[in-house]
């Protein structure tokens, strides 16, 4: 039997470390989270579906959904431009970028969300100039997609560089020396090689933007009904001692984030397959 | 030069890729534009914020009790979170990469799940499994051991959320790196000891660091989770993200972004970490 579940080797450790990953997992990742849905069966159905259909949550639900989509769209489309420059041009400080472009990852949710509130309140730097034209940004929706594209920008750029970056050269060759235009090249041969890659970004930007909490509640200003999202009803409803309504809403955020997940998987498996065969 | 018509030379061909000038010129000078707007901006207000009130303020605001046990706590937290996923992520990548056994991918899978779930639902599910109200509650209050809103549920949720950076990592170069090196020192007569310490550790060394920088980063600045768990008593169960908010929230707008300036230098020298660190793996690897 152990054979059937182990290939044979002469490394030594498969046992120890094997066992230690597994019970570490069980422990603090896959335990813990069980908890939700135990916790959601507890209760009754009823019970469960008042609170995740309750309008303040369905507010929520659609602040969450459609700023998280508008900021990955947003993503995607700048993405695409900074990955298109980082990999095809060459200009003075293009490695200063490039590391910059990581910087949504390292910097702490809590510092970019009063950064950014700070830069688009109505005296900011950038909303100073958007007030006259009776643009509001913070404490609005588009204050939460500010924050979104912001956490969601790096995605799709590093999905899409390497992508760019190892399209093959002698295709775009052969579509020229055939008489193709540069827009033909670019919409006919470019464009549907990083599309994979766009999608992957877009999701996985996505599917982070719809469980952000800290870079997003400052900037959104959190009135009820109009710019509280999901995660931020969690909390409140927490902090009210109402563990099974933030349990049940929970539940709902998790299960739309690992059917995200498996999409993504298989978004991924299917790019890496498109990208062998070359 | 003029747009070939009749594509014969090679050093006409070879231009397809460069696209004119004034579209290179425009579309950097866009890209740039995003790239400040969006992302250095925000950094660069930190600091002008920070400094608002002048040096003094800022001293002030660093160098406050409340701010200094923040430190403390947050460093007490990645010291503990961060060694912990380390020793994980080692010995994740070893059993996955270095061997093949059913349910592999099912692992791998697994690993990843704490990057889907958001950072909210970290903290809830440790205040579900250990809070009051929550499975082990009554044991551990008859003990009098308090883990959620207190130093312990901090550490856990911050352990969750950093959970997958250093074994994503590593099994990402380990796989790429394969098992003949390691079989061929067996097979000289090294022990298992001598074949982790003289070929394995200084393959995968560069990796490791880029692993753990990731994971510091992150265990430094994660927000939700702690916020959900943490009781949010000041110079107690504060790490500094937590302290950002409380000084913001009480209009102490200098203080906050003196202390965000505190993370924000660390956040850029993460930055600087991991680029170098990229091109070191880089460089050993063909």
């Amino acid at each position: 039997m152990q054979a059937s579940f182990k290939r044979p080797s002469i490394l030594p450790g498969f046992w120890p470390t094997f066992a230690y990953t597994s019970i570490y997992l069980v422990l603090i990742v896959l335990v813990p989270l069980s908890a939700i849905f135990f916790r959601t069966a507890t209760s009754s159905w009823d019970h469960i579906w008042t609170v995740v259909t309750s309008p303040q949550v369905v507010a929520s639900y659609r602040l969450s959904f459609g700023a998280s989509i508008v900021a990955g769209l947003i993503s995607v489309a700048v993405g695409f431009l900074v990955a298109w420059v980082l990999v095809r041009y060459e200009f003075p400080g293009k490695a200063l970028v490039d590391a910059l472009v990581d910087l949504p990852f390292a910097l702490p949710t809590a510092v970019a969300g009063i950064a950014l509130t700070s830069l688009y309140a109505e005296n900011g730097w950038i909303g100073r100039y958007l007030a006259p034209l009776g643009i509001k940004v913070a404490f609005t929706p588009l204050g939460v997609i500010v924050a979104l594209t912001f956490i969601g920008l790096p995605f799709v750029i590093r999905s899409v560089q390497p992508v760019l970056a190892d399209a093959d050269q002698e295709l775009e060759e052969a579509a020229s020396s055939l008489g193709a235009t540069r827009w033909q090249i670019f919409t006919k041969v470019i464009f549907p090689l990083v599309r994979p890659a766009l999608l992957t970004g877009f999701a996985l930007a996505f599917a982070r933007a719809l469980g952000e909490y800290g870079s997003v509640i400052f900037i959104a200003g959190n009135l009820p009904m109009k710019t509280e999202i999901t995660p931020l009803l969690i909390v409140t409803k927490l902090e009210q001692y109402d563990y099974a309504g933030a349990t049940a809403i929970a539940a709902v955020l998790l299960i739309t984030s690992f059917i995200l997940l498996l999409g993504i998987n298989v978004l991924q498996r299917r790019t890496r397959k498109f990208m062998e065969p070359a | 030069m003029s747009t070939a018509v009749l594509p014969l030379s090679s050093p006409v061909v070879r231009t397809v890729r460069r696209d004119p000038l004034p579209v290179q010129l425009g579309l950097t000078a866009l890209a740039l534009l995003a790239m400040g707007l969006f992302i250095v901006l925000p950094l660069v207000a930190v600091f002008v914020q920070a400094f608002a009130k002048g040096w003094e303020a800022y001293l002030a605001a660093v160098r406050s009790p409340e701010t200094l046990s923040a430190i403390y706590l947050s460093l007490l937290t990645v010291g503990i979170a961060v060694p912990l996923n380390t020793l994980f992520g080692m010995a994740a990548a070893w059993a996955v990469t270095k061997f093949q056994f059913t349910g592999k991918n099912v692992l791998v899978t697994l690993i990843d799940i704490p990057f889907g779930v958001s950072p909210v639902i970290a903290g809830l599910i440790y205040v579900l499994v250990f809070g009051a109200q929550g499975w082990l509650g009554p044991w551990l209050s008859d003990h009098d051991i308090q883990i959620v809103f207190a130093v312990p549920g901090i550490i856990l949720a911050t352990t969750f959320v950093t959970f997958p950076f250093v074994a994503r990592e590593l099994i990402s170069l380990m796989e790429s790196q394969g098992t003949d090196e390691e079989e061929a020192a067996l097979v000289l007569g090294a022990t298992g000891w001598q074949m982790f310490w003289k070929i394995t550790l200084p393959n995968i060394k560069w990796g490791l660091l880029y692993g753990v920088v990731l994971c510091t980063a992150r265990a430094l600045g994660e927000f939700g989770a702690v916020s959900v768990v943490s009781g949010h008593i000041r110079g107690e169960t504060n790490t500094l993200p937590l302290h950002v908010e409380i000084l913001y929230n009480e209009y102490n707008y200098s203080g906050a972004f003196a202390v965000a300036s505190l993370l924000s230098v660390v956040a850029v020298i993460s930055l600087a970490l991991k680029k170098c660190l990229e091109y070191k793996t880089r460089q050993e690897s063909p």
